[in-house]
């Protein structure tokens, strides 16, 4: 349904171009819910842009439901409907009548704009404010409108930049069942970014990772995970025995990372759940006596930091973090 | 319907709709010129000038000049209101619809010319009420140039609104500094004639001076007067560019 095929952007900034998005390549099924992740500057909201028709890409191209955007840019907007991070609504226009106007925008008679402002505003529980302007609704409800915008033509495609940022944990629920709820009732196409790695993790089907322009990973959650974070285990054993522990640890098959932490031995070894028992046996054989033992499933948030050494927080701000420390691990 | 102008009405209709809620906004906005009628102008009627207008009053010589200072203000606000939804997200969600990007300055440069028209009128009965003879056929002509002029430059307004984002800046230094000149260096307020040479000098090469002296002699019913025409030439001039400019603007990408 998309396909971005070796996408680039240059800007040029007085003398200097620089490169936003550097090679960028996926493919989105029909129905399918992915989302684009990555660090502040990776190239994601370019690459947004250039999917929606707004900005013309420097190399590569974009066809979405079959249509060329250079070619048929109006066929391609006829079939997207794009949430961006700002409010879409206008501050002196009631909601109802942004609706109609939007349905316009796409063809819509008057009649089949004001039905269709009706159902949007239905489907996303904000009929009460049909009659109000933006400025009196709360975050929640500004982005509900948004979403509401986007969505009435009846897209096949939806593009969601960062839709829940800025909500509180109540209006990302809602927003989240709402989102489901089409993709059940209309097998849309969905794309979104995200800086909530929990969400991405939960909802969507596919992950691609975008990093100084160029596409990293590209799976599904579970994949990303074992192939390039893996899991890990914390066994805590008297602080003599450590080191011979981490030696042990070394010949078990699929470890790739040991480290210790005074008593506490952290492995990074593949399908931890089944390497644990081999372990303790492993530990028991040469009398060391292990006090704790524990696994941790690996988050996108550690596959994130594997991958470009950075974290990535809610605040959308992206620290340095090291890549080849366990973090947040809790011993259990 | 041809799609431009359906299009174009979809964006017409969607600014227009908020001024028609509370047209109260309308007069509003208008604060400023009904000032400068009311306070000014009754004043300079008051010294009992000649300002050489021929058969026309004061009022006469005094209400296109006003006409005119609204048709430069009016597209500040317009513009200033784009500056708003190109930075916010409104901007952006028109251009991913398949909707015109001609329409969509077609369309505000309609609400802004259909409001000017509102204004104008509401002027002109005040300058009724305030002892203006009226000579309806030139005021009428009156209004159609300054429609012309008035598309020109709110479209430029956007031209100015686009160039500027983000921090919009550029619209305000631009729009301060050259506002007050053009307005003053027009005969707006006096006649240009009683400044020093170098002033008038300055007046002659302002575009909006031909407008304002045009503007004064349709006003009093004086149709075939050199300076209409000249008027009518300078107010398509400013229309062609200023759209030719906007359209291009927008079909660049934003």
């Amino acid at each position: 349904m998309i396909r971005a095929e070796g996408l680039r952007r240059t800007f040029k900034a007085g003398r200097e171009t620089i490169e936003a998005v550097r090679d960028v390549s996926f493919d989105v099924a029909t129905g399918e819910l992915l989302a684009l992740l990555g660090p502040n500057g990776a190239g994601k909201s370019t690459t947004l842009r250039m999917l929606t028709t707004l900005l013309p890409p420097t190399a590569g191209s974009v066809h979405i439901a079959g249509h060329d955007a250079a070619r048929e840019p109006g066929r391609v907007r006829d079939a997207i409907g794009y949430v961006g991070q700002k409010n879409a609504s206008g501050e002196n226009h009631r909601i109802r009548d942004e609706l109609i106007t939007q349905g316009r925008c796409y063809g819509l008679k008057r009649r089949d704009a004001q039905r269709r402002a009706d159902e949007v505003l239905e489907t996303l529980g904000i009929s009460d404010m049909a009659a109000r302007v933006p400025g009196t609704l709360s975050g929640g409800q500004r982005r509900r409108v948004d979403i509401a915008l986007g969505l009435v033509h009846n897209p096949s495609v939806l593009f969601l930049d960062e839709p829940s940022t800025g909500l509180d944990p109540d209006s990302r629920a809602g927003l989240w069942a709402q989102i489901q709820r089409l993709r059940r009732e209309h097998r849309i196409t969905i794309l979104l970014t995200t800086h909530h790695l929990d969400e991405a993790d939960r909802m969507a089907e596919r992950i691609v990772i975008v990093d100084q322009g160029r596409v990293i990973a590209n799976g599904t959650a579970d994949t990303l995970k074992a192939d390039l974070a893996g899991d890990w285990l914390h066994v805590t054993v008297p602080a003599a025995d450590a080191a011979r522990a981490a030696g042990l640890a070394d010949l078990m098959a699929g470890v790739s990372d040991v480290t210790t932490e005074g008593r506490t031995v952290n492995v990074r070894i593949a399908d931890a759940d089944a390497a644990l028992p081999a372990y303790l046996r492993l530990l028991d054989h040469d009398s060391i006596r292990v006090t704790r033992a524990s696994v941790r499933r690996p988050s996108l948030d550690d596959v994130f930091i594997n991958l470009t050494g950075l974290r990535l927080e809610e605040s959308g701000d992206a620290h340095e973090a090291t890549t080849d420390e366990p973090t947040g691990a809790t011993h259990a | 319907m041809p799609k431009l102008i359906r299009d174009t009405a979809t964006v017409f209709s969607r600014e227009i709709t908020p001024e028609l809620r509370s047209p109260v906004s309308i007069v509003l906005a208008m604060g400023q010129p009904l000032l400068f009628l009311v306070l000014f102008g009754s004043m300079l009627v008051g010294t009992g000038a000649d300002l050489g207008t021929g058969t026309g009053d004061v009022w006469q010589w005094f209400v296109p000049g006003i006409l005119v200072m609204m048709c430069l203000m009016g597209p500040l606000s317009a513009g200033h209101s784009m500056l708003g939804e190109l930075n916010g997200g409104q901007m952006e969600r028109f251009l991913v619809t398949p909707i015109s990007r001609t329409a969509i300055i077609l369309g505000r440069t309609g609400k802004d010319t259909v409001t000017l028209f509102a204004q104008a009128v509401l002027i002109a009965a005040t300058a009724i009420g305030l002892g203006m003879r009226l000579h309806l056929p030139g005021a009428l002509a009156t209004m159609v140039l300054l429609t012309v002029m008035a598309v020109g430059l709110s479209a430029l307004s956007y031209v100015l609104a686009i160039a500027s984002r983000p921090s919009g800046n550029l619209f305000w230094i631009v729009t301060q500094m050259l506002i007050f000149p053009i307005m003053l260096l027009s005969g707006i307020l006096l006649p240009v004639d009683a400044g020093p040479g170098w002033l008038s000098a300055v007046a002659a090469i302002n575009p909006v001076t031909f407008i304002v002296d045009g503007a004064r002699a349709l006003f009093t019913g004086d149709f075939l007067s050199a300076s209409v025409l000249s008027g009518a030439i300078a107010a398509v001039a400013i229309a062609a560019i200023g759209l030719i400019l906007s359209t291009r603007a927008m079909k660049r990408g934003i």
